[in-house]
């Protein structure tokens, strides 16, 4: 329970830095802070104290496999989605690059030519 | 049935975008040539599968739950349709309409990737697919908004992304909780399950985490922030897909697939949907009634129309759904002519203010011509199609004896009728300023698609019946049936 709690306080230190901070690049860190504590979760749900990794053995039939070993389908999962993530992180850093060679800024609040 | 038709409609974009990005460092115009032939081959498979029988594909042979199935029912031919028609014409328009931009092959590339993406969404039978397929076409459209390298293209572009990139995580939150409850990402397998153990709190906060990630994908005020900036900033062929596809495939039906055919469309759910869908309505026409920029005032109008098909959703009656999937139809025929022509217009006047244009019609008689269709249209003017779906939605409202949503749901025609004159008065209508006196209207491969989407504006207005009971009752029946869709899948 207490690692679930130590997941939410990861998701909400990449909210706070995502809305609080002015600098683009925070605001990206905060970014990766959320999806890294979304794949985290995804990893904690198919987990097992005491499990072992899910690699089948010859000397085990798949009755025991399936009592001692964790959840492999969310490490599938997790796998497509860290993917995903850095195609997310790679535009937003391509973003930020051409944002500073046109407004000269680093800063979201000096951004604001769009508004009404 | 294994309609193999099924991953082709997701596999020859894949592919044509990976010759187009291959051989577009030596060859620069490969994707002007090989971008519209992929979206006629898209379009052709859309229509043969109108009249097959409803479906599956097992993609590797491998057998539901354990393997990821492509699902084709009624609901889905009728996205599939309008996905692959307007991106079609989209595709046709950008051939003249591109040649002002740079690295034409990468915005082939970028848009085959979308429509990679949407395909997909709209075929597939597995909640983390959808996830997946639901990111492509969402980072291909980051990258596609931002395609001009200006100062607004990339402040909304940035907008987006971030936004987009948080409602994507809400839903990858959502199936997480979904799975750790039923022990399946497969949408038929999790709805036998629900249907077994009832809603209970955690699928409860799943759903919600849902609506709030599709809401923003669709554009639902108070989840719309970023779509009048992002939409007028993106070229107009990418405008007309975005306002005109992308927020009904990735929002409105991603939505209906979860609520309806995995949760089983709890009143809770459906009565979220409706007044999120009428405040919409009117906030998005509030708004665009103060705006002199012509895409940023469609962009509003968008809001305000998803909003209509959402009221028509969370009315959850079989008229209500059917009328809200016949407004979602022509507003993507009637939104996407509407981009493309602001397209038109923009590129031979260089502007896109409402007050620095004037007369018209006198230059570009084509595109004026489609801009009253699609004007008409959008504002429910008989015998156009809007009219139709509009009063539609009305009628069912009524029936359901939501007495007020239909007030506001005639009352937010009315104002969008206010506005759509005022952008016709203005464009089309008074004096012709000095500077534009050597205008000649668009070339012909962009007038092609405006006058296709105007013939299928009255087409579609004047048989509405046919295309009432050929498509959208079947898709409303099918979306409303969760035991036949389970059944359909993995057997009972």
């Amino acid at each position: 329970m207490t690692v679930y709690i130590l997941d939410f306080i990861i998701f909400a230190i990449g909210i706070y830095s995502l809305i609080a901070k002015r600098h683009i690049i925070k605001k990206i860190i905060g970014m990766v802070l959320i999806e890294y504590s979304t794949n985290l979760f995804l990893i904690l749900i198919g987990f097992r104290y005491g499990g072992i990794a899910p690699i089948l053995s010859p000397d085990m039939n798949s009755v025991q496999f399936s009592q001692c070993a964790v959840d492999p389908l969310p490490q599938a999962l997790v796998l497509t989605s860290i993917v995903i993530g850095l195609g997310t992180l790679a535009l937003m850093a391509a973003y930020t690059m051409k944002l500073y060679e046109k407004y000269k800024t680093f800063d979201m609040c000096e951004i604001k030519r769009l508004r009404g | 049935m294994n309609n193999v038709l099924l991953p082709l409609s997701v596999g020859i974009p894949l592919l044509t975008t990976v010759v187009i990005l291959l051989i577009g460092k030596f060859w620069k115009s490969i994707g002007t040539l090989l971008a519209p032939i992929c979206g006629l081959i898209t379009l052709i498979f859309a229509i043969s599968l109108l009249d097959v029988p409803a479906g599956t594909y097992w993609m590797g042979g491998w057998p539901p739950p354990f393997g990821i199935v492509l699902v084709i029912d009624s609901l889905t031919k009728v996205l599939l349709l309008a996905v692959n028609l307007i991106s079609f014409l989209a595709l046709i328009y950008s051939v003249s309409y591109m040649q002002k931009y740079t690295a034409v092959a990468k915005y082939y590339a970028l848009f085959l990737l979308m429509l990679v993406g949407l395909n997909g969404v709209v075929l597939t039978g597995d909640l983390f697919n959808l996830f997946v397929f639901l990111e492509i076409a969402s980072i291909a459209s980051y990258a596609l908004v931002g395609f001009g390298v200006e100062h607004e293209e990339l402040e909304a572009g940035f907008k987006y992304l971030i936004l987009g990139s948080v409602a994507s995580t809400a839903i990858l939150v959502a199936i997480a909780i979904v799975y750790s409850l039923t022990g399946t990402v497969n949408m038929a397998d999790a709805a036998r399950f629900v249907v077994n153990m009832g809603m209970n709190k955690a699928l409860l906060f799943a759903a919600a985490l849902f609506i709030f990630g599709f809401s923003l994908k669709a554009g639902l005020v108070p989840f719309h922030a970023w779509l009048p900036d992002a939409h007028p900033s993106a070229p107009a062929p990418v405008s007309a897909m975005l306002s005109g596809v992308l927020i009904k495939v990735l929002g409105i039906y991603a939505m209906m697939r979860v609520v309806f055919s995995v949760f089983g469309a709890p009143a809770e759910l459906l009565n979220i949907i409706l007044w999120l869908g009428v405040i919409s309505a009117l906030v998005g026409v509030f708004l665009a009634l103060g705006q002199y920029d012509i895409k940023r005032l469609m962009a509003y109008h968008s809001v305000s129309q998803i909003g209509y098909v959402a009221i028509g959703i969370g009315l959850g009656t079989p008229l209500g759904i059917a009328a809200g999937l016949f407004h979602l139809f022509n507003h993507a025929i009637f939104k996407s002519l509407l981009f493309l022509d602001a397209g038109s217009l923009e590129s031979a006047t260089g502007t896109r203010d409402l007050r620095q244009m004037g007369g018209l019609m006198k230059k570009m008689p084509v595109t004026s011509l489609a801009t009253v269709t699609g004007s008409l249209s959008i504002a429910g003017v008989p015998p156009f199609n809007g009219f139709f779906s509009k009063l539609l939605i009305i009628l069912a409202a009524i029936a359901a004896k939501q007495y007020f949503i239909a007030a506001i749901a005639a009352f937010v025609g009315l104002l969008t009728l206010a506005s759509f004159t005022k952008v016709m008065r203005f464009s089309l209508l008074g004096p012709l300023p000095d500077i534009y006196k050597k205008l000649h209207d668009a070339p012909f491969t962009m007038l092609f698609s405006l006058v296709t989407l105007s013939i299928l504006c009255f087409v579609i207005g004047i048989f509405y019946p046919f295309f009432m009971d050929s498509l959208f009752n079947p898709a409303a029946a099918a979306i409303l049936d969760q035991t036949k869709y389970i059944s359909m899948i993995i057997g009972g």
